[in-house]
């Protein structure tokens, strides 16, 4: 079992330039159904053994897609999501880095107007169910099948989190890379319940950041609604206030959003947390152990 | 890109007057001469000069090793006291609470007409992540530190959320003029420049437009005093006239440097330097290296591509820092993959003349030929191996 994707997930890849080309045949080489790419002008052609089409609309109805991974370039990258919605794509995942945050803010009321719709980013690493369905640009080779559930607001970060796990023998029902931008169509709350209510996995491995007040909120959900362990980590516990980290959304503004606050909230909801990024795997290891006991 | 682009307070109330808010009559200054000449202009009554920093806390800063006891914001009343106060801020840097004890050089001072005031109100335009839409925050104390407010006394602020598609409507600027306790007759003047906020803020892609303090004169009138407003850089590219504005001199030289590099770096104060690909990532990577009892002297990301070029600026800005004693490289090849990184890292090693100990450490896509390639290069490179490891060795050679 997993969340959002498995084997039978069908992927459009928007933009096709050279990023896109080359995750779109990463993705197709782990085995996910990459059925087919978007650029307008160059429908009817093929890439790389990729049908195109100048439309989402059009190659929904051709290929039967469900899924869509965006790698258009900022400018053009908020209109690209919410072309994707409306021709009914389910899981649109956007892995521009980039996109003005105002766009962001208009496409996330466009997406509230459509049902069940499911936005994974901006500016994050996609996600990927090992064995099944990689629909991103991690590298697949470091996961592998299994029962922990990854959630984290940056890329490489995850990539360290999911070596470790894997290295402890400790494989993934599904990661999660929700992004690292001040608006986000999926936060660490909404794939908390999915976690919750997926049969397939165990326990849940939450990477947060300084900036915003999500994990806090996370933490609060977790003691109330989530039974199975968690074990967690926030990145930037040396950021300075005032700086951005890297991340848009990585900034301790107005006295809020620092890495103290944030370890302190998900404490006192009973979460084990790393204090460094080197204990992330045993971490969770602990977790699942005094679980059980 | 490493951060949010911020304007001068009189280019931030030019954008706001431009949409229709009242500002007090200010003119720019060069010098002191011009200084006098725009006290002259503006009818020889009582000013306010402004030095023009894109710091914060200016009333409070002192101008360093001046021997002068006032701040960034000085009221004048007598024309022969323009001169000395425009020399003494031409002069020495100004030290606030935000511009680090170096301070900053001051090259433009807003000479400003005094207004009397009788009422100090706080107006504000941000982004509420969690709604994921702007609102404007409203506080009937003016001139006070907002952040302050928003944590201590939170029922104060007044909140009202604007469409981006809309902007503020003119009856939630009026709604809003009325709690703030505005009579009727200011009611129209407090809504004209709350629109004019919103305005700015949704047109320009502001990320915080404040005006702290709007006031309230004796006889009525309704003014923006100060004005604040940062702009999103992810949407510079579309607003040439805003970049611009842009002051290059008041923003950190080695982060300016970076940027253009497609490096995202912002500076510290330790002695370990830091090179990493992806922000969570770098976070962690200073995290870990004060868990071990080092202190970081940078976050700098590389990014999901970094290539030879990259590489070698990023070593050269990290080295062009006095207080470096040692480098920690921590890559997590994923796309990138390590054998390139470490043909990178050589080409950089050999092309800057590395003069402190450098710690690589690799994990990822080809690592093996990675290590390969660094351990065969002859080269003084401390090879780590995980996180725990590469920290111990990193805070070790700083020592």
């Amino acid at each position: 079992m997993s969340i959002l994707i498995d084997k039978n997930t069908k992927v459009l890849c928007q933009g096709l330039g050279k990023a896109g080309t080359f995750h779109a045949i990463q993705c197709r080489e782990y085995g996910t159904q990459v059925v087919g790419g978007v650029v307008p002008g160059k429908g009817g052609t093929t890439k790389e053994g990729f049908p195109i089409f100048n439309t989402v609309a059009e190659a929904v109805a051709k290929t039967g897609a469900n899924a869509t991974m965006i790698f258009v370039p900022p400018s053009g990258a908020a209109d690209a999501i919410m072309e994707a919605a409306d021709a009914g794509i389910k899981v649109i995942v956007a892995i521009t880095e980039g996109i003005p945050v105002l766009d962001m803010s208009r496409a996330k009321r466009f997406l509230a107007t459509k049902p069940n719709i499911r936005l994974i980013g901006p500016n994050c690493p996609g996600l990927i169910t090992p064995g099944q369905c990689k629909i991103g640009i991690m590298p697949g080779y470091i996961h592998k099948p299994g029962t922990i559930g990854v959630i984290s607001r940056s890329g490489t970060l995850t990539y360290e989190a999911v070596w470790q796990l894997t290295n402890l023998g400790l494989g993934q029902s599904t990661c999660v890379g929700i992004g690292g931008d001040p608006i986000i169509g999926t936060n660490q709350i909404d794939v908390l319940k999915m976690f919750q209510d997926d049969d397939g996995t165990e326990a849940i491995l939450m990477m947060g950041e300084i900036g915003g007040t999500a994990e806090e909120e996370a933490a609060a959900y977790i003691q109330k609604y989530v039974t199975k362990p968690v074990a967690a980590f926030i990145a930037g516990q040396t950021a300075p206030p005032g700086k951005r980290m890297g991340h848009a959304g990585a900034i301790i503004s107005g006295g809020m959003g620092s890495a103290q606050d944030k370890m302190v909230a998900l404490r006192k909801a009973g979460i084990l947390v790393a204090e460094s990024p080197a204990d992330l795997g045993i971490t969770l290891q602990e977790a699942l152990k005094r679980k059980k006991s | 890109m490493g951060w949010y682009m911020k304007i001068h307070e009189y280019q931030a109330k030019d954008l706001l007057a431009a949409e229709g808010a009242k500002i007090p009559v200010g003119i720019i200054a060069n010098s002191p001469e011009e200084a006098i000449k725009a006290f002259d202009h503006l009818g020889g009554k009582p000013v306010v000069l402004k030095a023009q920093v894109h710091a914060g806390g200016r009333g409070k800063g002192r101008f360093k090793d001046s021997g002068k006891d006032f701040g960034g914001v000085k009221f004048i009343t007598k024309r022969e006291d323009i001169i000395p106060i425009a020399e003494v801020m031409f002069k020495y840097p100004l030290v606030t609470l935000q511009t680090g004890p170096e301070g900053q050089k001051v090259s433009k001072i807003l000479v400003q007409s005094a207004a009397d005031i009788s009422r100090e109100i706080y107006l504000g335009m941000v982004l509420d992540r969690a709604e994921g839409l702007p609102i404007m925050m409203a506080c009937a104390d003016g001139g006070v530190d907002i952040e302050e407010v928003a944590h201590k006394n939170p029922e104060k602020l007044l909140k009202m959320a604007v469409s981006p598609e809309t902007g503020l409507l003119p009856y939630q600027a009026r709604k809003l003029a009325f709690e703030l306790g505005f009579t009727p007759e200011q009611v129209p003047q407090a809504e004209a420049i709350m629109m004019a906020l919103s305005k700015v803020f949704l047109a320009q892609d502001a990320n915080l437009a404040e005006i702290n303090p709007l006031v309230v004169t004796p006889t009525g009138e309704v003014l923006a005093l100060d004005a604040k407003i940062t702009f999103d850089d992810n949407a510079l590219f579309r607003h040439p006239h805003i970049e611009l504005l842009r002051d290059l001199s008041e923003e950190n030289p080695s982060e300016v440097r970076a940027a253009k590099s497609g490096l995202s770096f912002v500076q510290m104060s330790g002695n370990i330097g830091c090179l990493v690909n992806g922000a969570g990532l770098a976070m962690s990577t200073m995290d870990i290296i004060k868990y071990h009892g080092g202190e970081p002297a940078n976050f700098l990301d590389v990014g999901g591509g970094a290539n030879k070029d990259q590489v070698t600026e990023a070593f050269r800005i990290l080295l062009s820092d006095p207080n470096v004693k040692a480098v920690l490289v921590n890559i997590f090849g994923g796309i990138m993959k390590c054998d390139t990184i470490a043909n990178a890292i050589l080409a950089a090693y050999k092309e800057v003349g590395f003069h402190v100990p450098l710690v690589v450490r690799l994990e990822g896509t080809n690592v093996a030929e990675g290590k390969k390639i660094l351990q065969e290069s002859g080269l003084k490179i401390i090879a780590a191996e995980g996180l725990t490891d590469a920290a111990k060795k990193v805070v070790a050679a700083a020592k």
